[in-house]
């Protein structure tokens, strides 16, 4: 039975009246901007998996703190659905503190960023930082574009860039290998994947 | 509850001033977010920024940057044990009616480790302009509460709007 009136004389005093269910309260809104997962590294990983992406949102963003815990190439890319076939295209725009340089790729088996992640023997203490924002990546329409920027400094050298990237795929986008080009990752780096709804 | 995306603070200058603070920073998100839209009066100056009120020789940079005046130029410089942070530069010649747009964005920053930032710097002013890329260290493994923009040289106008956002990981 619905409650339709409290009557004074009640053991129930100084109620207010109120005509919503909020009583006052400011109304939830759902944020468009989601942690979906985090990943800290353990060190010595050359790669790990955030799987099962929710297909809801409009765009993914991943903010990535890291080091690299050995001297190859400072690379640090992504696969998406683990396809490692040669469908990846890049495009980047760097500053070493020297000068700018530009370069590209095709054809590539994974998408990345050009050098841009600190080494080990660099200012200890001191990691990169990146924003990898893909757009769309549920699409099954579309490729898919990743934008990059990414940088580091380590009081003496640095590196600061821009890359874009394309897969050449119209699936949508259901899990994201984070891939270290045959090197690791060090320890206490951490990668956290974010959804963004339009 | 810290939620995922969210404005911490923001100031909107009522009169001109040289500095911007944020202070009394909670330890509740994983990295912070720093967007300022901003016009100034004086042709040209650098926007800088300090952590915690540190103004020793433990910040340094390395910037990407590109103009169009004259021959398109695209460059890179760096600077090394320096007092401050660098958020960017307001182009030369800037507009009264043209807003300079810069963001910053802090990893980590209450962590342990040495603080890296990316930054972007954006100037169009209808034939003239410059976009840059920054990312600075700040040597110091102390977690942030507080953030101080200064506009080296000169004052920020009447208008600017700087805001603080926390955004928190899983």
């Amino acid at each position: 039975m619905a409650i339709t009136s409290v009557k004074t004389g009640s053991s129930f005093t100084n109620l207010t009246k109120y005509d919503s269910f909020l009583a006052g309260n400011a109304g939830y809104s759902p944020s468009s901007f989601e942690s979906i997962a985090t990943y800290t590294a353990s060190g010595g990983e050359t790669s790990f998996t955030f799987s099962s992406i929710p297909q809801t949102y409009s765009s993914l963003q991943v903010r990535c703190m890291l080091r690299r815990n050995t001297t190859g190439a400072a690379n640090m890319g992504f696969r998406p659905n683990n396809d490692t076939s040669t469908n990846y295209t890049r495009h980047s725009l760097i500053g070493d503190g020297a000068s700018a340089s530009a370069a590209g790729s095709a054809s590539g088996t994974y998408s990345y960023t050009q050098n841009l992640v600190i080494v080990p023997g660099t200012t200890s203490g001191a990691y990169s930082g990146q924003i990898w924002d893909i757009l769309d990546y549920a699409s099954t329409t579309k490729y898919k574009t990743f934008k990059v920027f990414s940088g580091y400094d380590a009081n003496g050298s640095g590196e600061v860039g821009l890359n874009s990237n394309v897969w050449l795929s119209t699936s949508a986008i259901t899990s994201l290998v984070v891939y270290f080009a045959g090197d690791a990752v060090d320890a206490n780096s951490t990668f956290a994947l974010y959804g963004i709804k339009g | 509850m810290a939620t995922t995306y969210e404005a911490i603070q923001t100031t909107t200058l009522a009169s001109a001033a040289a500095t911007i603070t944020f202070s009394s920073i909670a330890a509740s998100w994983t990295d912070l977010r720093l967007v300022i839209t901003n016009t100034s009066t004086l042709a040209s100056a650098n926007y800088l920024i300090n952590f915690n009120g540190d103004t020793g020789a433990n910040y340094s940079y390395t910037v990407l940057s590109g103009d169009a005046s004259g021959t398109p130029t695209a460059r890179s410089t760096r600077a090394t044990g320096t007092t401050y942070g660098f958020l960017g530069l307001q182009y030369v010649g800037s507009s009264t009616t043209i807003p300079s747009f810069f963001t910053l964005d802090i990893f980590s920053y209450a962590g342990s480790t040495y603080k890296t930032t990316l930054g972007t710097a954006l100037n169009d002013q209808n034939g003239t302009g410059e976009v840059m890329n920054i990312v600075n260290l700040w040597r110091d493994t102390a977690a942030i509460t507080s953030v101080l923009i200064t506009c080296n040289g000169t004052t920020m106008k009447v208008g600017t709007i700087a805001t603080l956002y926390g955004i928190k990981a899983a």
